[in-house]
Protein backbone atom coordinates (compact mmCIF):
# COMPACT_ATOMS: atom_id res chain seq x y z
CA UNK A 1 0.00 0.00 0.00
CA UNK A 2 1.33 3.63 -0.66
CA UNK A 3 1.06 6.78 0.70
CA UNK A 4 -0.97 9.27 -0.16
CA UNK A 5 1.91 11.67 -0.58
CA UNK A 6 3.88 9.13 -2.10
CA UNK A 7 4.56 9.91 -5.91
CA UNK A 8 6.04 7.98 -8.64
CA UNK A 9 9.46 9.25 -9.95
CA UNK A 10 9.64 9.07 -13.80
CA UNK A 11 12.46 10.14 -16.04
CA UNK A 12 12.19 13.82 -14.37
CA UNK A 13 14.56 12.64 -11.49
CA UNK A 14 17.34 11.80 -13.85
CA UNK A 15 19.60 14.92 -13.72
CA UNK A 16 19.70 16.49 -16.88
CA UNK A 17 17.18 14.66 -18.78
CA UNK A 18 17.77 11.46 -20.50
CA UNK A 19 19.72 11.97 -23.92
CA UNK A 20 21.07 14.56 -26.01
CA UNK A 21 23.53 16.17 -23.48
CA UNK A 22 26.74 15.44 -24.17
CA UNK A 23 28.85 16.92 -20.73
CA UNK A 24 31.57 17.55 -23.09
CA UNK A 25 35.01 18.60 -21.72
CA UNK A 26 37.62 20.38 -22.90
CA UNK A 27 40.10 17.94 -22.09
CA UNK A 28 42.02 18.29 -24.86
CA UNK A 29 43.25 21.65 -24.61
CA UNK A 30 45.46 20.58 -21.94
CA UNK A 31 47.20 17.76 -23.74
CA UNK A 32 50.98 19.20 -24.58
CA UNK A 33 51.54 20.47 -27.74
CA UNK A 34 55.28 19.40 -28.24
CA UNK A 35 56.50 16.09 -26.29
CA UNK A 36 58.40 13.72 -27.05
CA UNK A 37 57.73 10.18 -26.52
CA UNK A 38 55.64 7.61 -28.88
CA UNK A 39 51.27 6.97 -27.67
CA UNK A 40 51.79 5.41 -23.95
CA UNK A 41 55.44 4.77 -24.39
CA UNK A 42 55.89 6.89 -20.74
CA UNK A 43 53.65 6.18 -17.62
CA UNK A 44 51.53 9.88 -17.68
CA UNK A 45 49.02 11.71 -15.43
CA UNK A 46 45.86 12.34 -16.25
CA UNK A 47 45.38 14.62 -19.24
CA UNK A 48 49.24 14.26 -20.60
CA UNK A 49 49.85 11.52 -23.91
CA UNK A 50 53.07 11.85 -25.55
CA UNK A 51 52.97 11.97 -28.85
CA UNK A 52 55.35 10.49 -31.75
CA UNK A 53 56.19 13.00 -34.65
CA UNK A 54 56.15 12.34 -38.14
CA UNK A 55 58.73 13.23 -40.59
CA UNK A 56 56.46 15.71 -41.79
CA UNK A 57 55.95 17.26 -38.30
CA UNK A 58 52.17 15.50 -38.42
CA UNK A 59 51.95 13.97 -34.88
CA UNK A 60 50.65 10.59 -35.73
CA UNK A 61 50.65 7.06 -34.68
CA UNK A 62 51.22 4.33 -36.25
CA UNK A 63 48.85 1.35 -36.08
CA UNK A 64 49.75 -1.87 -34.02
CA UNK A 65 51.04 0.32 -31.27
CA UNK A 66 48.75 -1.04 -29.04
CA UNK A 67 50.16 0.36 -25.98
CA UNK A 68 47.66 3.46 -25.89
CA UNK A 69 45.39 1.94 -23.29
CA UNK A 70 48.87 2.01 -20.93
CA UNK A 71 48.89 5.56 -20.48
CA UNK A 72 48.21 6.72 -16.85
CA UNK A 73 48.06 3.04 -15.52
CA UNK A 74 48.88 2.46 -12.02
CA UNK A 75 52.38 1.47 -11.41
CA UNK A 76 54.11 -0.41 -9.41
CA UNK A 77 54.06 0.13 -5.81
CA UNK A 78 51.64 3.56 -6.72
CA UNK A 79 48.27 3.74 -4.02
CA UNK A 80 45.25 3.80 -5.74
CA UNK A 81 44.42 7.00 -3.23
CA UNK A 82 47.24 8.76 -5.16
CA UNK A 83 46.38 7.95 -8.79
CA UNK A 84 45.40 10.81 -10.62
CA UNK A 85 42.32 8.85 -11.63
CA UNK A 86 40.85 8.88 -8.12
CA UNK A 87 41.86 12.06 -6.97
CA UNK A 88 40.42 13.61 -10.65
CA UNK A 89 36.90 11.94 -9.08
CA UNK A 90 34.13 9.76 -11.19
CA UNK A 91 34.34 11.26 -14.49
CA UNK A 92 37.61 11.52 -15.06
CA UNK A 93 37.87 7.56 -16.75
CA UNK A 94 35.32 9.09 -19.42
CA UNK A 95 37.60 12.21 -20.43
CA UNK A 96 40.18 10.48 -20.95
CA UNK A 97 38.33 7.82 -22.95
CA UNK A 98 36.81 10.94 -25.24
CA UNK A 99 40.07 11.92 -25.72
CA UNK A 100 41.39 8.80 -26.67
CA UNK A 101 39.14 8.21 -29.31
CA UNK A 102 39.38 11.72 -30.70
CA UNK A 103 43.18 10.61 -31.01
CA UNK A 104 42.35 7.20 -32.76
CA UNK A 105 40.89 8.67 -35.51
CA UNK A 106 42.52 11.76 -36.02
CA UNK A 107 46.21 11.04 -35.07
CA UNK A 108 46.38 7.51 -36.25
CA UNK A 109 47.81 7.35 -39.81
CA UNK A 110 45.85 5.20 -41.22
CA UNK A 111 46.10 5.40 -44.76
CA UNK A 112 43.68 5.76 -47.63
CA UNK A 113 40.88 3.34 -46.51
CA UNK A 114 37.89 1.68 -48.25
CA UNK A 115 35.70 1.07 -45.02
CA UNK A 116 36.82 2.14 -41.29
CA UNK A 117 34.97 -0.27 -38.98
CA UNK A 118 34.95 0.48 -35.41
CA UNK A 119 34.07 -2.32 -32.66
CA UNK A 120 31.81 -0.36 -29.53
CA UNK A 121 31.55 -1.76 -26.80
CA UNK A 122 27.44 -2.68 -25.95
CA UNK A 123 25.72 0.19 -24.57
CA UNK A 124 24.87 3.56 -25.80
CA UNK A 125 28.01 5.10 -23.21
CA UNK A 126 30.29 7.12 -23.81
CA UNK A 127 32.31 5.29 -25.99
CA UNK A 128 29.37 5.64 -28.30
CA UNK A 129 29.11 8.94 -28.32
CA UNK A 130 32.46 10.36 -28.66
CA UNK A 131 33.09 7.51 -31.82
CA UNK A 132 30.08 9.65 -33.39
CA UNK A 133 31.38 12.67 -32.62
CA UNK A 134 34.61 12.12 -33.67
CA UNK A 135 33.49 10.85 -36.75
CA UNK A 136 30.73 12.87 -37.80
CA UNK A 137 33.10 15.51 -40.18
CA UNK A 138 33.87 12.01 -42.18
CA UNK A 139 31.43 10.14 -44.39
CA UNK A 140 29.27 7.96 -41.66
CA UNK A 141 27.71 4.82 -43.41
CA UNK A 142 26.22 3.72 -40.25
CA UNK A 143 25.80 1.23 -37.45
CA UNK A 144 25.38 -2.28 -37.80
CA UNK A 145 23.73 -3.55 -34.42
CA UNK A 146 24.01 -6.75 -32.80
CA UNK A 147 21.88 -8.88 -30.39
CA UNK A 148 21.38 -12.45 -29.49
CA UNK A 149 17.67 -13.41 -29.91
CA UNK A 150 17.13 -13.29 -26.20
CA UNK A 151 14.27 -10.68 -25.10
CA UNK A 152 16.47 -9.57 -22.60
CA UNK A 153 19.40 -8.56 -25.42
CA UNK A 154 16.62 -7.11 -27.80
CA UNK A 155 15.76 -5.00 -25.06
CA UNK A 156 19.24 -3.09 -24.52
CA UNK A 157 19.32 -3.37 -28.77
CA UNK A 158 16.22 -1.17 -28.69
CA UNK A 159 17.52 1.28 -26.96
CA UNK A 160 20.88 1.30 -28.99
CA UNK A 161 18.69 2.10 -31.62
CA UNK A 162 16.90 4.97 -30.37
CA UNK A 163 20.19 6.27 -29.64
CA UNK A 164 21.40 6.13 -33.48
CA UNK A 165 18.25 7.46 -34.17
CA UNK A 166 19.05 10.45 -31.78
CA UNK A 167 22.72 10.77 -33.09
CA UNK A 168 21.15 10.82 -37.03
CA UNK A 169 22.97 7.90 -37.62
CA UNK A 170 22.01 5.29 -40.23
CA UNK A 171 20.87 1.80 -39.15
CA UNK A 172 22.11 -0.17 -42.12
CA UNK A 173 20.70 -3.53 -39.84
CA UNK A 174 20.24 -5.71 -37.41
CA UNK A 175 22.69 -9.18 -37.13
CA UNK A 176 20.83 -11.57 -34.44
CA UNK A 177 24.20 -13.44 -32.96
CA UNK A 178 23.99 -17.15 -31.39
CA UNK A 179 20.94 -18.12 -33.28
CA UNK A 180 20.88 -21.79 -32.88
CA UNK A 181 23.37 -24.41 -32.38
CA UNK A 182 23.37 -27.32 -34.62
CA UNK A 183 25.22 -30.72 -32.92
CA UNK A 184 28.33 -31.57 -34.70
CA UNK A 185 27.47 -35.37 -33.21
CA UNK A 186 23.75 -35.91 -34.18
CA UNK A 187 22.68 -32.86 -36.39
CA UNK A 188 20.07 -31.52 -33.70
CA UNK A 189 19.36 -27.66 -33.95
CA UNK A 190 18.80 -26.32 -30.11
CA UNK A 191 17.91 -22.32 -29.65
CA UNK A 192 19.90 -22.21 -26.66
CA UNK A 193 19.49 -18.47 -26.74
CA UNK A 194 15.97 -18.71 -28.36
CA UNK A 195 15.33 -17.67 -31.78
CA UNK A 196 13.90 -14.47 -33.92
CA UNK A 197 14.23 -12.09 -31.12
CA UNK A 198 16.43 -10.12 -33.57
CA UNK A 199 14.30 -10.72 -37.23
CA UNK A 200 11.21 -9.59 -34.63
CA UNK A 201 13.39 -6.11 -33.81
CA UNK A 202 13.95 -5.45 -37.27
CA UNK A 203 10.53 -5.75 -38.30
CA UNK A 204 9.45 -3.79 -35.15
CA UNK A 205 11.81 -0.76 -35.65
CA UNK A 206 11.31 -0.88 -39.60
CA UNK A 207 15.16 -1.20 -40.12
CA UNK A 208 16.85 -4.24 -42.45
CA UNK A 209 17.10 -7.72 -40.86
CA UNK A 210 20.91 -8.73 -42.00
CA UNK A 211 20.52 -11.95 -41.04
CA UNK A 212 21.14 -14.75 -38.46
CA UNK A 213 24.67 -16.16 -37.49
CA UNK A 214 24.53 -19.38 -35.68
CA UNK A 215 26.79 -21.11 -32.85
CA UNK A 216 29.92 -22.36 -34.26
CA UNK A 217 32.50 -23.63 -32.11
CA UNK A 218 34.73 -23.33 -35.72
CA UNK A 219 34.51 -19.34 -35.35
CA UNK A 220 34.93 -19.25 -31.78
CA UNK A 221 38.13 -21.34 -32.02
CA UNK A 222 39.34 -18.79 -35.09
CA UNK A 223 38.75 -16.18 -33.23
CA UNK A 224 40.54 -17.09 -30.40
CA UNK A 225 43.88 -18.27 -32.79
CA UNK A 226 44.00 -14.97 -34.50
CA UNK A 227 43.26 -16.88 -37.85
CA UNK A 228 41.19 -15.81 -40.90
CA UNK A 229 37.93 -17.41 -40.10
CA UNK A 230 36.46 -16.96 -43.64
CA UNK A 231 39.99 -18.64 -45.49
CA UNK A 232 39.78 -21.02 -43.21
CA UNK A 233 36.29 -22.74 -42.87
CA UNK A 234 34.27 -21.69 -45.91
CA UNK A 235 32.10 -25.27 -45.03
CA UNK A 236 31.40 -24.23 -41.69
CA UNK A 237 27.78 -23.40 -40.57
CA UNK A 238 28.35 -19.83 -39.66
CA UNK A 239 30.63 -19.04 -42.75
CA UNK A 240 27.04 -18.33 -45.36
CA UNK A 241 26.08 -16.36 -42.68
CA UNK A 242 28.49 -14.20 -42.31
CA UNK A 243 29.30 -13.20 -46.12
CA UNK A 244 25.58 -12.84 -46.52
CA UNK A 245 25.79 -9.88 -43.97
CA UNK A 246 29.12 -8.59 -45.58
CA UNK A 247 27.38 -8.53 -49.22
CA UNK A 248 24.60 -6.59 -47.80
CA UNK A 249 26.64 -4.42 -46.29
CA UNK A 250 28.57 -3.70 -49.52
CA UNK A 251 25.29 -3.35 -51.62
CA UNK A 252 24.47 -0.77 -49.21
CA UNK A 253 27.81 0.95 -49.53
CA UNK A 254 27.59 1.17 -53.47
CA UNK A 255 24.60 2.51 -53.39
CA UNK A 256 25.06 5.31 -51.31
CA UNK A 257 28.60 6.21 -52.52
CA UNK B 1 3.70 -10.62 15.82
CA UNK B 2 2.73 -7.29 15.42
CA UNK B 3 0.81 -7.04 11.51
CA UNK B 4 2.69 -5.54 8.55
CA UNK B 5 1.97 -1.59 9.18
CA UNK B 6 -0.40 -0.41 5.67
CA UNK B 7 2.44 1.87 4.62
CA UNK B 8 5.27 -0.47 4.80
CA UNK B 9 6.91 -0.69 1.41
CA UNK B 10 7.76 -4.44 1.86
CA UNK B 11 4.28 -4.89 1.57
CA UNK B 12 3.82 -5.14 -2.08
CA UNK B 13 1.65 -3.29 -3.93
CA UNK B 14 -1.66 -5.17 -5.68
CA UNK B 15 0.47 -4.48 -8.79
CA UNK B 16 3.03 -6.49 -7.57
CA UNK B 17 1.50 -9.10 -5.87
CA UNK B 18 2.41 -12.45 -8.30
CA UNK B 19 2.66 -16.39 -7.09
CA UNK B 20 5.10 -16.59 -4.46
CA UNK B 21 8.29 -18.08 -6.22
CA UNK B 22 9.38 -21.69 -4.81
CA UNK B 23 12.13 -21.29 -2.25
CA UNK B 24 16.01 -22.78 -1.97
CA UNK B 25 16.26 -25.32 0.75
CA UNK B 26 13.30 -24.60 2.70
CA UNK B 27 10.54 -27.49 3.72
CA UNK B 28 7.13 -26.47 4.86
CA UNK B 29 6.98 -25.03 7.23
CA UNK B 30 10.60 -23.98 8.35
CA UNK B 31 10.73 -21.33 10.64
CA UNK B 32 12.68 -18.32 8.87
CA UNK B 33 15.26 -17.10 11.38
CA UNK B 34 16.54 -13.22 10.35
CA UNK B 35 20.16 -12.06 10.95
CA UNK B 36 19.75 -9.01 13.83
CA UNK B 37 22.12 -6.49 13.81
CA UNK B 38 22.72 -3.40 15.51
CA UNK B 39 21.19 -0.68 13.97
CA UNK B 40 23.27 1.32 11.39
CA UNK B 41 22.75 2.49 8.60
CA UNK B 42 21.63 0.47 5.95
CA UNK B 43 24.77 0.33 3.69
CA UNK B 44 27.06 0.02 6.46
CA UNK B 45 25.79 -3.39 7.68
CA UNK B 46 25.10 -4.80 4.20
CA UNK B 47 27.55 -7.28 2.91
CA UNK B 48 28.03 -5.19 -0.52
CA UNK B 49 29.03 -7.45 -2.94
CA UNK B 50 29.29 -6.98 -6.50
CA UNK B 51 27.34 -10.17 -8.42
CA UNK B 52 23.94 -11.50 -8.97
CA UNK B 53 21.96 -13.72 -6.84
CA UNK B 54 18.66 -14.63 -5.18
CA UNK B 55 17.95 -16.49 -2.24
CA UNK B 56 20.26 -18.67 -0.56
CA UNK B 57 20.49 -21.94 1.68
CA UNK B 58 17.97 -22.24 4.69
CA UNK B 59 17.68 -19.13 5.88
CA UNK B 60 15.98 -16.14 4.57
CA UNK B 61 18.20 -13.31 3.94
CA UNK B 62 17.11 -9.42 2.85
CA UNK B 63 18.61 -8.98 -0.09
CA UNK B 64 19.13 -5.38 -2.62
CA UNK B 65 19.59 -5.98 -5.86
CA UNK B 66 21.18 -2.77 -7.63
CA UNK B 67 21.55 -2.26 -10.96
CA UNK B 68 23.82 -0.04 -12.04
CA UNK B 69 24.34 -0.81 -15.70
CA UNK B 70 22.41 2.62 -16.56
CA UNK B 71 22.77 2.10 -20.52
CA UNK B 72 21.67 -1.80 -20.58
CA UNK B 73 19.52 -2.22 -17.80
CA UNK B 74 18.03 -5.69 -17.71
CA UNK B 75 17.60 -6.55 -14.11
CA UNK B 76 13.94 -5.55 -14.20
CA UNK B 77 13.24 -7.94 -17.11
CA UNK B 78 15.15 -10.85 -15.40
CA UNK B 79 13.49 -10.24 -12.24
CA UNK B 80 9.69 -9.96 -14.02
CA UNK B 81 9.42 -6.55 -12.75
CA UNK B 82 8.99 -4.74 -16.17
CA UNK B 83 6.59 -1.93 -16.26
CA UNK B 84 6.77 -1.39 -12.57
CA UNK B 85 7.75 1.93 -11.48
CA UNK B 86 9.62 3.59 -8.58
CA UNK B 87 7.42 5.48 -5.63
CA UNK B 88 9.07 7.95 -2.84
CA UNK B 89 8.11 8.75 0.52
CA UNK B 90 9.42 10.96 3.30
CA UNK B 91 11.97 8.26 3.85
CA UNK B 92 13.36 7.89 0.26
CA UNK B 93 12.50 5.96 -2.84
CA UNK B 94 11.18 2.88 -2.41
CA UNK B 95 12.76 -0.40 -4.02
CA UNK B 96 10.69 -2.33 -6.15
CA UNK B 97 10.17 -5.91 -4.31
CA UNK B 98 10.49 -9.03 -5.99
CA UNK B 99 9.67 -10.63 -2.72
CA UNK B 100 9.01 -9.57 0.69
CA UNK B 101 13.25 -10.01 1.59
CA UNK B 102 14.11 -8.95 -1.80
CA UNK B 103 14.20 -5.33 -3.43
CA UNK B 104 15.45 -4.09 -6.69
CA UNK B 105 16.77 -0.67 -7.92
CA UNK B 106 17.28 0.15 -11.56
CA UNK B 107 17.05 2.83 -14.39
CA UNK B 108 15.02 0.68 -15.98
CA UNK B 109 12.33 1.33 -13.85
CA UNK B 110 12.24 5.45 -14.28
CA UNK B 111 12.21 4.99 -17.94
CA UNK B 112 8.67 4.96 -19.42
CA UNK B 113 9.24 2.84 -22.43
CA UNK B 114 11.53 0.31 -23.54
CA UNK B 115 12.88 2.17 -26.34
CA UNK B 116 14.08 4.66 -23.94
CA UNK B 117 18.19 5.20 -24.23
CA UNK B 118 20.28 6.60 -21.13
CA UNK B 119 22.56 8.41 -23.54
CA UNK B 120 24.87 9.85 -20.74
CA UNK B 121 28.70 10.89 -20.23
CA UNK B 122 30.27 9.33 -17.18
CA UNK B 123 29.73 11.77 -14.20
CA UNK B 124 25.62 11.55 -15.28
CA UNK B 125 25.88 8.45 -14.90
CA UNK B 126 27.66 8.55 -11.24
CA UNK B 127 25.33 11.56 -10.33
CA UNK B 128 22.69 8.61 -10.21
CA UNK B 129 24.35 5.90 -8.68
CA UNK B 130 25.33 8.09 -5.95
CA UNK B 131 21.32 8.71 -5.89
CA UNK B 132 20.76 5.14 -5.92
CA UNK B 133 22.97 4.47 -2.92
CA UNK B 134 22.12 7.90 -0.96
CA UNK B 135 18.46 8.57 -1.69
CA UNK B 136 16.90 4.31 -1.89
CA UNK B 137 15.29 3.03 1.08
CA UNK B 138 16.88 0.07 1.84
CA UNK B 139 16.28 -0.82 4.58
CA UNK B 140 18.43 -3.44 6.42
CA UNK B 141 19.66 -5.57 4.42
CA UNK B 142 21.96 -8.37 4.49
CA UNK B 143 23.70 -8.45 1.61
CA UNK B 144 23.79 -5.48 -1.22
CA UNK B 145 24.53 -7.01 -4.64
CA UNK B 146 25.61 -4.58 -7.21
CA UNK B 147 25.49 -5.98 -10.59
CA UNK B 148 27.72 -3.99 -12.85
CA UNK B 149 28.03 -3.60 -16.55
CA UNK B 150 30.95 -5.12 -18.35
CA UNK B 151 34.72 -3.37 -18.74
CA UNK B 152 36.65 -1.36 -15.76
CA UNK B 153 34.57 1.95 -16.32
CA UNK B 154 33.28 4.97 -14.69
CA UNK B 155 30.44 2.79 -13.20
CA UNK B 156 33.19 0.49 -11.18
CA UNK B 157 34.95 3.21 -10.36
CA UNK B 158 31.96 5.21 -9.05
CA UNK B 159 30.66 2.13 -7.11
CA UNK B 160 33.54 0.96 -5.51
CA UNK B 161 34.95 5.14 -4.29
CA UNK B 162 31.18 5.37 -3.49
CA UNK B 163 31.04 2.25 -0.94
CA UNK B 164 34.12 2.89 0.35
CA UNK B 165 33.13 3.78 3.52
CA UNK B 166 31.16 0.54 4.15
CA UNK B 167 32.84 -2.71 3.96
CA UNK B 168 32.43 -4.30 0.30
CA UNK B 169 32.71 -8.06 0.80
CA UNK B 170 34.08 -8.58 -2.88
CA UNK B 171 33.53 -9.27 -6.35
CA UNK B 172 32.39 -11.90 -8.45
CA UNK B 173 34.10 -11.80 -11.57
CA UNK B 174 32.50 -13.86 -14.49
CA UNK B 175 33.49 -15.41 -17.93
CA UNK B 176 33.49 -17.39 -20.67
CA UNK B 177 35.76 -20.01 -21.60
CA UNK B 178 37.47 -18.05 -24.44
CA UNK B 179 40.65 -16.66 -23.69
CA UNK B 180 39.11 -13.63 -26.10
CA UNK B 181 37.08 -13.13 -22.75
CA UNK B 182 39.66 -14.30 -20.46
CA UNK B 183 41.62 -11.32 -21.36
CA UNK B 184 39.44 -8.70 -20.50
CA UNK B 185 38.45 -10.36 -16.92
CA UNK B 186 42.26 -10.18 -16.38
CA UNK B 187 42.16 -6.97 -16.77
CA UNK B 188 39.28 -6.67 -14.53
CA UNK B 189 40.78 -8.87 -11.55
CA UNK B 190 44.04 -6.05 -11.95
CA UNK B 191 41.20 -3.76 -11.33
CA UNK B 192 39.83 -5.09 -8.18
CA UNK B 193 43.36 -5.22 -6.78
CA UNK B 194 44.49 -1.93 -7.95
CA UNK B 195 41.32 -0.48 -5.99
CA UNK B 196 41.76 -3.39 -3.57
CA UNK B 197 38.66 -4.76 -3.83
CA UNK B 198 38.80 -8.13 -2.46
CA UNK B 199 37.75 -10.70 -5.32
CA UNK B 200 35.41 -13.47 -4.16
CA UNK B 201 36.24 -15.71 -7.15
CA UNK B 202 35.57 -16.46 -10.78
CA UNK B 203 32.43 -18.04 -12.24
CA UNK B 204 33.13 -19.39 -15.73
CA UNK B 205 29.91 -18.87 -17.66
CA UNK B 206 28.52 -20.71 -20.48
CA UNK B 207 30.96 -23.73 -19.96
CA UNK B 208 29.72 -26.41 -22.35
CA UNK B 209 26.47 -27.81 -23.53
CA UNK B 210 25.02 -31.08 -23.55
CA UNK B 211 22.93 -32.00 -27.13
CA UNK B 212 19.49 -32.43 -25.66
CA UNK B 213 19.28 -35.30 -27.59
CA UNK B 214 22.26 -37.38 -28.30
CA UNK B 215 23.35 -36.09 -24.68
CA UNK B 216 27.25 -35.55 -26.36
CA UNK B 217 28.99 -32.49 -24.56
CA UNK B 218 30.03 -29.98 -27.42
CA UNK B 219 32.17 -27.15 -26.66
CA UNK B 220 30.92 -24.10 -28.12
CA UNK B 221 33.11 -21.48 -26.92
CA UNK B 222 36.39 -23.52 -26.64
CA UNK B 223 39.08 -23.07 -23.27
CA UNK B 224 41.73 -22.72 -25.71
CA UNK B 225 44.32 -21.43 -23.42
CA UNK B 226 42.65 -23.78 -20.42
CA UNK B 227 39.74 -21.89 -19.61
CA UNK B 228 38.84 -20.09 -16.31
CA UNK B 229 40.39 -23.06 -14.44
CA UNK B 230 43.66 -21.87 -16.01
CA UNK B 231 43.73 -18.38 -15.34
CA UNK B 232 43.05 -18.83 -11.61
CA UNK B 233 45.16 -20.84 -11.16
CA UNK B 234 47.78 -18.25 -12.58
CA UNK B 235 46.64 -15.52 -10.87
CA UNK B 236 45.81 -16.90 -7.33
CA UNK B 237 42.08 -16.48 -7.99
CA UNK B 238 39.39 -18.87 -6.37
CA UNK B 239 37.30 -20.86 -9.22
CA UNK B 240 33.85 -20.52 -7.77
CA UNK B 241 32.31 -22.45 -10.42
CA UNK B 242 31.32 -23.13 -14.31
CA UNK B 243 27.73 -22.84 -15.51
CA UNK B 244 27.03 -25.11 -18.74
CA UNK B 245 24.80 -23.56 -21.61
CA UNK B 246 20.87 -24.50 -21.21
CA UNK B 247 18.40 -23.19 -23.27
CA UNK B 248 15.79 -22.95 -20.00
CA UNK B 249 18.36 -20.28 -18.18
CA UNK B 250 18.18 -17.63 -21.08
CA UNK B 251 13.78 -18.48 -21.65
CA UNK B 252 14.09 -18.13 -17.40
CA UNK B 253 15.67 -14.30 -18.15
CA UNK B 254 13.32 -13.08 -20.51
CA UNK B 255 10.24 -14.87 -18.74
CA UNK B 256 11.44 -13.09 -15.65
CA UNK B 257 11.12 -16.35 -14.17
CA UNK B 258 13.71 -17.78 -11.18
CA UNK B 259 15.40 -20.35 -13.49
CA UNK B 260 16.36 -22.68 -9.91
CA UNK B 261 12.79 -22.59 -9.59
CA UNK B 262 11.68 -23.53 -13.13
CA UNK B 263 14.27 -25.87 -13.40
CA UNK B 264 15.39 -27.46 -10.53
CA UNK B 265 16.90 -30.87 -12.14
CA UNK B 266 19.16 -29.01 -14.72
CA UNK B 267 22.83 -29.21 -14.29
CA UNK B 268 22.93 -25.66 -14.32
CA UNK B 269 20.91 -25.28 -11.32
CA UNK B 270 23.43 -27.50 -9.52
CA UNK B 271 26.18 -25.66 -10.21
CA UNK B 272 24.64 -22.38 -9.07
CA UNK B 273 23.87 -23.44 -5.70
CA UNK B 274 27.61 -24.36 -5.07
CA UNK B 275 28.67 -21.15 -6.47
CA UNK B 276 26.36 -19.25 -4.20
CA UNK B 277 27.18 -21.70 -1.40
CA UNK B 278 30.61 -20.96 -1.76
CA UNK B 279 29.90 -17.04 -1.90
CA UNK B 280 28.08 -17.46 1.46
CA UNK B 281 30.68 -18.84 2.76
CA UNK B 282 33.10 -16.37 1.98
CA UNK B 283 30.84 -13.71 3.22
CA UNK B 284 30.57 -15.67 6.18
CA UNK B 285 34.10 -15.97 6.58
CA UNK B 286 34.94 -12.36 5.65
CA UNK B 287 32.82 -10.96 8.42
CA UNK B 288 33.66 -12.98 11.39
CA UNK B 289 37.41 -11.78 10.08
CA UNK B 290 36.22 -8.15 10.40
CA UNK B 291 34.60 -8.52 13.42
CA UNK B 292 37.71 -10.45 15.11
CA UNK B 293 39.36 -7.05 14.08
CA UNK B 294 37.25 -5.09 15.88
Amino acid sequence: MRKDNEKCIGSEALVGGLSGESAACDWTQHLPVQGGGALGRRKTEAGDAGRQYGGDGRRESQPGQGAAHRAGAVGEGRRWEEHPLHRAGPGAAARREEALIKQFVSDVAWGELDFLIVDTPPGTSDEHISTVEALRPHQLLGAVLVTTPQAVSVGDVRRELTFCRKAGLHILGIVENMSGFVCPHCSECTNIFSKGGGEELAKHAGVPFLGCVPLDPQLSQSLEEGRDFIQEFPKSSAFPALTHIAQQILDTSQRSS
Amino acid sequence: VSPVPHWCPRHPSPQQQRPPRQRLGTAGARPRPRRRRRRKSPLETARATLFPVGQVGCFVFQVALLDIDICGPSIPKIMGLEGEQVHQSGSGWSPVYVEENLGVMSVGFLLSSPDDAVIWRGPKKNGLIKQFLRDVDWGEVDYLIVDTPPGTSDEHLSIVQYLSATRIDGAVIVTTPQEVSLQDVRKEINFCRKVKLPIIGVVENMSGFVCPKCKNESQIFPPTTGGAEKMCQNLSVSLLGKVPLDPQIGKSCDRGQSFLAEAPESPATLSYRNIIQRIQEYCEQHHLQEEKRM
